[in-house]
This record gives structure tokens, C-alpha cells and sequence, in this order.
């Protein structure tokens, strides 16, 4: 303990007081008793944080110990608590108390405002036309932030609106699971439901991925010129994947497990639960979508492998300005 | 000795001496409230911190890899090397993990602490002449930590990021006129977009919003300094004078002390709480969704405006001109922003009050603010809970569609209640301090410069 008082006072310059000083000068904060207890409690504290400090570089070099996260994190954590603690009681017990006060600026510097503008207006003075002058700057300096600004078009194709329609879909294009194994129409279940995509091309466009269900021949009403043996042979029904309202993915197939009393079957974006039936062609139930989902037309070839049967009967993906909302 | 030589050597060559006596004994009025903003701002140091850290690993690319890593579960599935990175950031890189959730932590308490700040200058009407250029520095520090910690997340390309990113494009897609071009812009084409659109989001991340940040901060903190900070009245604290304790050495532990509680918060959190585990969630791909999915709480309110609009799109014919995701997703946040730009013109307006403000209102000493700003809470509340509308539905099994009407009424019915209520509370509550006067504070006759 001993040792610890010398060090601190070495440290904290109690020994000045004996060393006689040149000039007694006022003091600027006003003189308070020392709080031993105080500093006891700091210096502890700094250890304890030092410890902690100590035990997570300890704990990062080891590096093979179990939680290895968790431990670095209590080690951090905690040493800054100390650190933190030590502090507050500085603040609390070992800071001179003190309560200084100083005028708010509540008044405009009136004379500096007004040599302000008669500086700038002066600085005018040798111009004889200065609203033409006005004007030209005004133009040059709005043709510079045009040329400045107009690199950024370079980000992505400007004024092209087509490039949101994109369907690669085209009549006899193979549709194929996220494997790439073609999807057989005996393989279609009611109740259950499919992704597909298009064989040999990216999954990474918005057009690429269906959903494909099975409908109930019964249920099955189409908008008006939509033939079902083009649109649902065999009730077997395919739309983009992509909901209308905001991009995600319609991931949920509600399908009814008590056809009584259970609501009817429907496609459910998980993002904001807009809510498709597939039946009437994916015409929205329920939520914020606006449209209903884009249907592709479906051929069953000869090896009983789905295809597709044309485009999209309306555009993919989320809207904007001026997208088609039924039939192209 | 030492110190003075110094302190010589630095008077001779900048002349700063002067500045430097100023600046120990500039005024802090005390309070605990004063120290939200300082919690945000020590938040942000963290997060630019621990944010170099993960750089030094992260790989900005969408090209894609197959994983073959200390996360078997993973092993030889194709993902993006953003998200194979985060993964290795996660699980191989010594402290990554930690640094990982505590960058993650930080953000979410940055912007607890920003919002509670707002709040508090907001009802104690401290954005007032002369300090409403530090309000709009803050409101706008703000809206871009919101920006950035979207960016943030959405860098990773895990399957709940994308499913973010597709959102953030159908909202920029909605955007009357422009949308579409705007989407194509910054996607550099169709969703989603070019490989080239993850370095966008990258620079972004990492350096814009992180400098726009750090230069409000400037901007906000050098205004304060210029005006002072506000306080509340009492006994040798008026209009006229600030009171308080002095930078050094009355202040300076205590606000070292709290940055270093707030290091402590943020690193046992990170530490011992996970969040955001990403290799569950997968890599990204178009086609998949997942169920329950939430954004970090300061997006809350978003996926709860997306939510609760009824569906419908501004249509002609067989087009579509204004889509649904504008309504929730552009038209609320910039109708929040609009009322806390303009909030200080509109009271000055009604008040016609042009003096200066140096003491703090109490929320009752304002009826008016205070029922505004609660309405307004009130509302965002509603749409905000309306996000975790699904969560509801699945842990509570309350039904989402009632659930939603509920939540409509919530956020655009009740705050009108609240208004009347609030303001009929607060008359009250000053009311009773004028029948009893000590309670309160004498506040000082107004100057009127």
C-alpha cells in the first residue's frame, strides 16, 4: 500500500508543495480537499480495467478456447466498464467542484451585418449592366452543374423504360427446377408448389423464375381471353415469381388443409403478404400489390415436359410509371 | 513543466493559447438528457471503428464462388464473395465476429440515440432561434444514418439483404415520373442490377454517407459552440447566462466516462448478443423469400408503412402511373422529413415568437409542441408496430388482416385523441404550477432583441 501512496503522489505531484514556488498566483479553480477514499476506488478500478484489457489480448492470441467470441467480448466489455466507472468517480469524488457561468450572444452584431452588404454592394460598384452580367453568370454557372452533374448518367441506360419490360419467355422454352431438371406436368401436384425456370439461362433476371401450381379444374376462371388449354392444360397454372408490389419473392403457398373451412388456395409474398389466387389468374385477395402477377402460357410436349407457350401476359416484376397492367 | 513547454511551443507557432484556455473552460449546462447526443456520437466513433475493421476483410463483389469453409452447413453451396466474405468475417478471422455484431449493435443503438435526441430537443423546444441551423444538421445526420445503415446491411448479400434491396427498388422504381429511370440509374439496369451496383453501395457505405455523417457532426457540434447549449432555468441559469460545469476538469470525465460506457454497451452486445446471423439466412437468390423477415428496427416504421397501405395504385386505363409502394415507402418518409424541417418555421409562424431561446420549455409550458409531437409519435408508433404485423401473426397468432386494421386506425385515427388529450394534460399540469409557483422556475422577462 505503501508504495502505491508514493507512486501516486510522484504521479499526482504532491511533492510540489514542498518545492517553494517563484510567484503565489491565484488560483483559477478553487482549492478542495483531497478524497483519499476516492482515489483508493480509481485506482482499483483502473486495475480491474487493466485486468480486463489484459485478459482479452490474452484471450485473442490463445485463440482455440470455446466462445472465443463471447469471451472477447465480456474482456472488452468489461474493461471499458471499469474504465467507465473510474471516470464517474473521478468526476464525482476527485474533480474540483465548480460552477462557471458565461453570457449567451443574444444580440446580432448589427454594424458588422450592414458592412457586410455595403462591402459586397460597393464591390459592385465599377459595373455599369449589372443585371446582364447577373444573368450571364446564372446561365454559365447552370450550364457548368449541368456538364459537372451529367457523367452520372453514365450509371446505368438512361431513358429507357423497355429495359424494365424484359421477358425472355418464348414458345417452347423448357421449364426446368433450380437443379436444371426439367419439370414433368405427372410431377405437378394440387397442394403443392413449384419454382421453375428457364433452361440454359441465367436465374438472376427478374423474368426467370415461376411459381407453378396445380388448380382445381372446377376453380379455375381465367380473365376473359385467356384460353385454358393454352393457359392451364391440364389446371396447371405458372406465374413470375416476382410480386408486383415489391420485389420479393412469393415464397408461400397457402393451401388448404380443410377444404370447408379453410380460405381458398393462394400464392403469398412473405415481404408485405399481398395475396394472389391463383385460379383467376393471380388476381390480388388481399395486401398492397397492385396487379396481379404476370402469367406465362404452357405447352405439355410429348415427353410430358412443361414448356412455355409464348410471354409473360403482362409486365414483370415491381411497377412504375406507366407499366401495363393486363395484357400487353 | 512539460506540459507548459508544450503548450508554449504550440502558442508561438498557432497563436492558440487564447483558444485553448476557452476551450477548458467552456460552459456545460447538466442534465441527463444533454447526454443522448453524445451517446449517438460516440456510437458513430465505434462505428467507424469496428466498420474499418470489417474493410480490411469484406469483399465488395457479386461474383460468385462456392464456400468452402469453417461453416460446414455452407460447404459447397455458390454464393456471392460478399457474402462468402461475411461468412469468413464471421467465422475465420480472429475477433471478426465480434467486431462483426458490435458494427451491427452500434448502428442500432446510434440510432436509438439519435431518435431519443430528436425527441428531447424537439420537446423542450431547444431547436428555437437561434439554433435552428443545428436541428436541421441534425435532422439531416438523421435521415442519412437511416440511409447508411440500410446500405449496411444490404451489402452482405444474404437472403433477408436482397430481400431488402428488392424493396429498396421497388420504391425507387414508384417514384412518379422518374422512378423507373431512377431505378435503372443506380441498379445500372433491371433488378438486380449490374455486378457493378455492390461497388456503388460499397463507395456509399463506406466513405459518402460516413463523411456526410461526420461533416454534419462537425457542422452540428461547431453551432452548438457558436451559440452555446441550452439549458434548463433556475437559479443563475436565465436567458442571459449559461451556467454550468467547465469543459476541464468539471466535464471531461464524466463524458469520457460515458464513451467509454457506451464502448462497454456496445462490446458486451456484440459480444454476448448475437444479431443478424447471417449464415442462416443463406446467400441471396431472386426466387427465394423467407417468412417473419424484419429489418433493423429504424426501418421498422417502413415495412409497416408498405404494409399498411390499402392496395391500390394511382392507374389510367390499363397503366399503372403512381404504384403502391410510393405511398409507404416515399410519401411518408418525406412527409416525416417535410414536418421536421419545417416544424421550427411553422411554430415561429404560429407563435409569431422571433425572440431568442435560450432556456428550455418544459413539454407542459408548450401545450401546443407537445400534443403535436406526441400525434406525430403516436402515428409513426402505428405504422411502425404495423411492421411486425407478420411477427405478431406468427408468435401471437393474432389475425394479420384485422391486425392491420387496427394498426391503420392506430397510426391515423387515435393521434388525433392524442392531440386533444396531451394538450388538455399539459394545460392542466401549467395550470397548477401557475396556481403553486415554486414548483416551477421563475422563468426571466423576455429580452426582445
Amino acid at each position: 500500500m505503501k508504495w502505491l501512496w508514493s507512486l501516486l503522489a510522484l504521479l499526482l505531484g504532491r511533492g510540489r508543495r514542498g518545492a517553494p514556488a517563484h510567484v503565489e498566483r491565484q488560483r483559477l479553480i478553487p482549492e478542495q480537499p483531497p478524497s483519499p477514499r476516492g482515489e483508493n476506488i480509481v485506482l482499483a478500478l483502473l486495475a480491474l480495467a487493466a485486468l480486463c484489457f489484459a485478459a482479452f489480448v490474452a484471450v485473442y492470441v490463445l485463440d482455440r478456447l470455446p466462445d472465443h467470441t463471447q469471451l472477447l467480448g465480456l474482456a472488452l466489455g468489461l474493461g471499458f466498464a471499469f474504465a467507465a466507472a473510474a471516470c464517474i468517480v473521478v468526476s464525482r469524488l476527485l474533480v474540483p467542484v465548480e460552477e462557471i457561468s458565461e453570457p449567451y450572444a443574444n444580440e446580432p452584431n448589427v454594424a458588422q451585418v450592414e458592412e457586410v452588404e455595403q462591402l459586397v454592394g460597393e464591390s459592385g460598384s465599377r459595373l455599369t449592366r449589372k443585371r446582364l452580367l447577373k444573368v450571364a453568370a446564372l446561365g454559365t454557372g447552370g450550364a457548368m452543374g449541368a456538364a459537372i452533374i451529367a457523367p452520372i448518367a453514365s450509371l446505368g441506360p438512361a431513358i429507357d423504360p423497355d429495359a424494365l419490360r424484359r421477358d425472355g419467355w418464348r414458345r417452347g422454352m423448357r421449364l426446368v427446377d433450380s437443379k436444371g431438371r426439367p419439370l414433368s406436368a405427372d410431377h405437378i401436384e394440387s397442394k403443392s408448389f413449384y419454382t421453375a425456370f428457364p433452361q440454359d439461362v441465367s436465374h438472376d433476371e427478374l423474368w426467370a423464375p415461376l411459381v407453378v401450381v396445380r388448380v382445381d379444374a372446377e376453380r379455375l376462371d381465367l380473365p376473359h381471353g385467356r384460353d385454358p388449354r393454352l393457359w392451364a392444360p391440364e389446371g396447371i397454372v405458372a406465374y413470375s415469381k416476382i410480386c408486383t408490389h415489391a420485389g420479393c419473392a412469393i415464397a408461400l403457398y397457402r393451401a388448404p388443409l380443410n377444404e370447408a373451412t379453410s380460405a381458398r388456395p393462394a400464392l403469398v409474398c412473405p415481404c408485405h403478404y399481398s395475396t394472389f389466387d391463383p385460379a383467376t389468374g393471380a388476381q390480388v385477395l388481399f395486401g398492397p400489390a397492385g396487379r396481379p402477377l404476370p402469367q406465362l402460357p404452357l405447352l405439355i410436349d410429348e415427353r410430358r415436359e412443361l414448356r412455355a407457350g409464348g410471354h409473360f401476359s403482362n409486365d414483370v416484376g415491381p411497377s412504375w410509371w406507366g407499366v401495363r397492367r393486363g395484357r400487353a | 513543466m512539460i506540459l507548459r513547454r508544450t503548450v508554449r511551443f504550440l502558442d508561438e507557432r498557432t497563436g492558440a493559447a487564447p483558444l485553448m484556455k476557452k476551450a477548458l473552460r467552456y460552459v456545460f449546462p447538466d442534465h441527463w438528457s444533454f447526454l443522448l447526443g453524445e451517446i449517438a456520437m460516440y456510437s458513430f466513433i465505434v462505428l467507424v471503428g469496428t466498420g474499418v475493421f470489417l474493410t480490411l476483410f469484406f469483399e465488395p463483389s457479386l461474383a460468385k464462388t462456392v464456400y468452402h469453409g469453417q461453416y460446414a452447413p455452407l460447404d459447397g453451396v455458390h454464393m456471392t464473395k460478399a457474402y462468402a466474405s461475411t461468412v469468413d468475417i464471421s467465422f475465420r478471422v480472429k475477433a471478426g465476429l465480434l467486431m462483426r455484431q458490435t458494427h451491427h449493435w452500434a448502428a442500432d443503438v446510434f440510432l436509438v440515440a439519435i431518435v431519443l435526441h430528436v425527441w428531447r430537443v424537439f420537446f423542450t423546444g431547444a431547436f428555437r432561434k437561434p439554433r435552428e441551423l443545428v436541428w436541421y444538421a441534425g435532422i439531416g445526420m438523421l435521415f442519412a444514418a437511416l440511409l447508411e445503415g440500410y446500405l449496411g446491411y444490404s451489402l452482405v448479400d444474404d437472403l433477408l439483404s436482397g430481400m431488402g434491396l428488392a424493396i429498396g427498388y421497388s420504391v425507387a422504381l414508384s417514384i412518379p415520373f422518374i422512378g423507373g429511370n431512377l431505378g435503372l440509374l443506380l441498379w445500372g439496369g433491371p433488378y438486380p442490377g449490374i455486378p457493378q451496383f455492390e461497388s456503388r453501395m460499397y463507395i456509399a457505405h463506406v466513405l459518402i454517407f460516413p463523411l456526410l455523417i461526420g461533416g454534419l457532426l462537425a457542422l452540428h457540434l461547431g453551432l452548438i459552440i457558436a451559440r452555446h447549449h441550452t439549458q434548463f432555468g433556475g437559479k443563475s441559469k436565465t436567458e442571459r447566462r449559461v451556467t454550468g460545469l467547465p469543459s476541464f476538469p468539471g466535464y471531461a470525465p464524466r463524458s469520457i466516462g460515458l464513451f467509454f460506457g457506451v464502448m462497454s454497451t456496445l462490446f458486451l452486445l456484440g459480444g454476448l448478443v448475437q444479431i443478424n446471423p447471417i449464415w442462416l439466412w443463406g446467400p441471396y437468390d431472386i426466387s427465394q423469400g423467407t417468412n417473419g423477415a424484419q429489418p433493423d428496427w429504424y426501418l421498422g416504421w417502413l415495412i409497416g408503412a408498405l404494409r399498411i397501405t390499402p392496395g391500390f395504385d394511382l392507374t389510367i386505363g390499363n397503366y399503372t402511373l403512381v404504384p403502391n409502394p410510393f405511398w409507404g415507402g416515399v410519401l411518408l418518409p418525406m412527409a416525416v422529413l417535410a414536418f421536421l424541417v419545417l416544424w421550427p418555421s411553422i411554430e415561429r409562424r404560429i407563435t409569431g415568437d422571433n425572440a431568442y431561446h435560450n432556456l428550455l420549455d418544459r413539454p407542459r409550458d408548450n401545450p401546443m409542441r407537445t400534443a403535436v409531437g406526441f400525434a406525430v409519435t403516436t402515428c409513426l408508433a402505428g405504422v411502425f408496430f404495423a411492421g411486425a404485423g407478420d411477427r405478431f401473426y406468427a408468435s401471437l397468432a393474432i389475425p394479420y388482416a384485422p391486425q392491420i386494421w387496427f394498426w391503420r386506425f392506430f397510426a391515423f385515427v387515435l393521434p388525433f385523441g392524442v392531440f386533444w388529450l396531451v394538450r388538455r394534460f399539459c394545460e392542466d399540469l401549467a395550470a397548477e404550477d401557475e396556481a403553486e409557483p415554486s414548483s416551477g422556475y421563475e422563468p426571466e422577462p423576455q429580452s426582445s432583441a
